[in-house]
């Protein structure tokens, strides 16, 4: 029997007062999976994201994220084995690395030495005392893998996730990527720079106005 | 996790967040303290006319700088943390007793703060001072519960939160400006005390129960 797919949603279209921002986007995850997501700013590709990410409600379309319905209370039950890497960092900028990533992971039930363990696996243990204010965007960026590391997700939808990175950060988030498709998750990537992520993406997706407009590789 | 241990947990990390940038300590609790100290060059140093308006006076400096720690900075997230609690499966009903809580810690701090200040310029008479034991957390509580609901319905605050705190808060400065006056007249509070705390009471149920609906419709 063919395992239930990571995501699976028909006809989504999502409308705000006078725009449409999404019309009829259909995509399925396999398990294992990473797809790309490519398109001009405005296309709809962020939108996209949140909607699997279950913020966003569609205004129309539906299916399944993680098995649970989408627009229904069911998807409060799979939200944390989602994570969202989006544009700006998810950190409270007075707090320091470490005082955020230990209350990201007593909210999630793990321990301190769970944060302090993931900081360290993404080369963040000296600066585990710096606030976050004063952190560069890629240290802060670093610091969003921290955060991925700890969830430890069944599915990770990367927001432009290699903004702000050196070569060898790069090479984290393809090791964060991999150890998610690993263990059976998706993973859904939004870029500008396909050359950057067509190593780390199964086949891809271009969004234009709003649609799906090309199925890559 | 339950919704108390999620409270707990974000309100241990605002105050932290709070105590860093100093907003309420360094900047507020001095703004109000100088609004105490011009209204006395204002209406000129009368004693005993000062002494009759400082704590009406303290409760109109309360009310509106009260508006101000409620929308202060770190009372707020950014979008991208409030997602990553929303992914967390964080209450919605935990954020709102969180920040409601800190306001009101620091409403009480600003309350203290100021009135004392009241009271070297003007020398109120008040009999009872036992009561403000429980005027003063009772009104803190209110006005950051009020706070913490209208920066959720302003999405973060912004200009439009004080205005929409004032007018809702005249029950709270009614019950708070009455009590006092009460005791400056040696008269009985205990139905002020209950108008606060039944405030109290009704803003909670609605913080509580409007949480969820707030936050998404702030997404």
């Amino acid at each position: 029997m063919p395992e239930d797919p990571i995501v699976a949603v028909e006809g989504i279209a999502v409308r705000r007062p006078g725009a449409l921002i999404l019309r009829e986007v259909s995509l399925e995850l396999r398990s294992g999976e990473a797809v790309g997501l490519f398109g001009a700013n405005g296309s709809g590709k962020t939108t996209l994201l949140r909607v699997l990410a279950t913020l966003t409600r569609p205004s129309s379309g539906g299916g399944t994220v993680l098995g649970a319905s989408l627009g229904t209370d069911a998807v409060e039950r799979v939200r944390p084995r989602i994570a969202l890497v989006a544009h700006d960092p998810a950190l409270v900028a007075n707090l320091t690395l470490g005082e955020n990533l230990r209350l990201l992971a007593l909210l999630a039930g793990r321990g301190v030495d769970d944060a302090t363990r993931s900081l360290e696996a993404v080369g963040l243990s000296g600066a585990s005392g710096r606030r976050a204010a004063v952190c560069s965007n890629g240290m802060r960026r670093r610091a969003e893998f921290a955060r991925v590391m700890l969830a430890a997700p069944d599915l990770l939808l990367l927001d432009e996730a290699h903004v702000g990175l050196d070569p060898a950060a790069g090479d984290l988030v393809a090791h964060i990527v991999e150890s998610v498709t690993g263990r059976g998750g998706g993973v859904v990537i939004v870029s500008h720079e396909r050359e950057r992520v067509g190593g780390l993406i199964d086949r891809s997706l271009t969004l234009a106005d709003g649609r799906i407009t090309e199925v890559g590789r | 996790m339950t919704l108390w241990r999620q409270a707990a947990l974000l309100l241990g990390f605002q105050l932290r967040d709070e105590l860093r940038t100093g907003e309420v300590i360094a900047v507020v609790i001095p703004f109000g303290s100088i609004a105490l100290l011009v209204i006395p060059m204002a209406v000129g140093i009368e004693t005993t006319l000062l002494a009759r308006i400082g704590p009406g006076m303290y409760w109109a400096v309360v009310l509106l700088f009260g508006v101000v720690v409620t929308q202060r900075s770190t009372a707020s997230s950014t979008p991208s943390h409030r997602d990553a609690l929303v992914l967390l499966g964080v209450d919605p009903a935990a954020r709102f007793a969180a920040t409601a809580a800190a306001s009101a810690l620091l409403l009480l701090l600003f309350e203290i703060g100021v009135g004392l200040v009241m009271i070297v310029l003007y020398d109120p008479v008040v009999v009872g001072w036992g009561w403000l034991a429980l005027v003063l957390p009772l009104v803190a509580i209110g006005l950051a519960m009020l706070g913490t609901i209208a920066g959720s319905v302003t999405d973060g605050g912004g200009a439009l939160a004080p205005l929409l705190v004032a007018p809702l808060a005249i029950p709270i400065l009614l019950g708070a400006a009455q009590a006092t006056e009460g005791l400056r007249l040696g008269a009985g509070i205990l139905r002020w005390i209950l108008v606060l705390a039944l405030v109290d009471v009704v803003l909670a149920l609605a913080g509580v129960l409007t949480a969820r609906l707030l936050e998404e419709s702030s997404r």
